[in-house]
């Protein structure tokens, strides 16, 4: 998982993986869209690859980058887990609040009382 | 139903997100108070507080630890800042195995505000981890958790037909 996240740390490669998601790509035309030279969007296509992120496909006379979904989906996944364990936290912590809630006004109702 | 979100900053940070429908004095109590954190912290289900103690100021020490099925773990650490109601900063160190802290422990800062609007609290915690490697071991550790659920319904679904 280490080696999905660093691939997608870095901003330029995360504009890829974005541009990829629309379909299948050059170098060139990843350069052309992105305003990136050759050698960079090369250089940051090969760690992509290496990641598992993007897979290449020769087509014609080019050869075209495109994006694997599975990396993608089990980080998601992964992440998922996480936010899931705090959000059934959330949940019991919303529960302890409105039991606060409800003894300070509770109070409140007391002290009114007795101030009468 | 209030959201809970989660982004993932640079590569060491974890920051989580949720708004509660209460006054910040309340929510902060209820995130701070060791009799209070006792009755959320451990997510019903899927573990159990064994103990929980806090000493909530300026270089106190906290303890959570925690119960689940394969056995024990704990959250331990040391407040850096304590501002009521609207913010809490502390270490935190994550025991395995609940066996106590040791000297190289590493331990992440956890930054929580509270800004209160509209009778609503809104809530941010903001974990800085030292290397990208322990933000994604305390990731991991909810992917276990949870994981750890699933084998566990596993395992009841499978007892239930073998009596059935």
């Amino acid at each position: 998982m280490l080696e999905t996240f660093a691939a997608l740390a870095e901003p330029n490669r995360l504009r890829i993986v974005e541009l990829l998601r629309a379909g299948p790509a050059s170098v060139n035309d990843i350069g052309g869209r992105l305003q990136l030279n050759q050698p960079q969007v090369s250089k940051h296509l090969r760690v992509l690859k290496e990641s598992g992120l993007v897979d290449v496909e020769p087509r014609a006379q080019q050869r075209l980058y495109e994006l694997r979904a599975q990396p993608l989906r089990a980080m998601h996944e992964w992440l998922e887990r996480y936010r899931q364990l705090w959000d059934a936290r959330f949940e019991a912590l919303d529960h302890v609040i409105e039991d606060l809630k409800r003894s300070e006004s509770g109070r409140g109702k007391r002290k009114a009382r007795a101030r009468r | 139903m209030n959201q809970t979100t989660m982004e993932l900053k640079g590569d060491r940070e974890i920051v989580i997100e949720r708004t509660f429908n209460g006054p910040a004095h309340i929510v902060f109590d209820a995130w701070t108070r060791p009799e209070l954190v006792a009755r959320w912290w451990a997510p019903e289900g899927r573990a159990t507080m064994v103990s929980c103690e806090a000493d909530v100021r300026v270089g106190g020490r906290y303890r959570y630890h925690l119960r689940h099925a394969h056995g024990d773990f704990a959250f331990a650490g040391e407040y850096l800042e304590v501002t009521p109601p609207s913010r809490v900063v502390y270490t935190e160190i994550y025991e395995p195995t609940a066996s106590g802290t040791k000297p190289g422990d590493v331990a992440i800062t956890v930054t929580v505000t509270f800004s209160e609007r509209g009778g609503q609290t809104h809530v941010v915690s903001h974990s800085q981890c030292p290397t990208p490697q322990v933000r994604d071991a305390i990731i991991a550790s909810g992917m276990e958790a949870g994981m750890r659920e699933t084998m566990d319904q596993l395992e009841m679904l499978v007892e239930s037909l073998a009596s059935a």
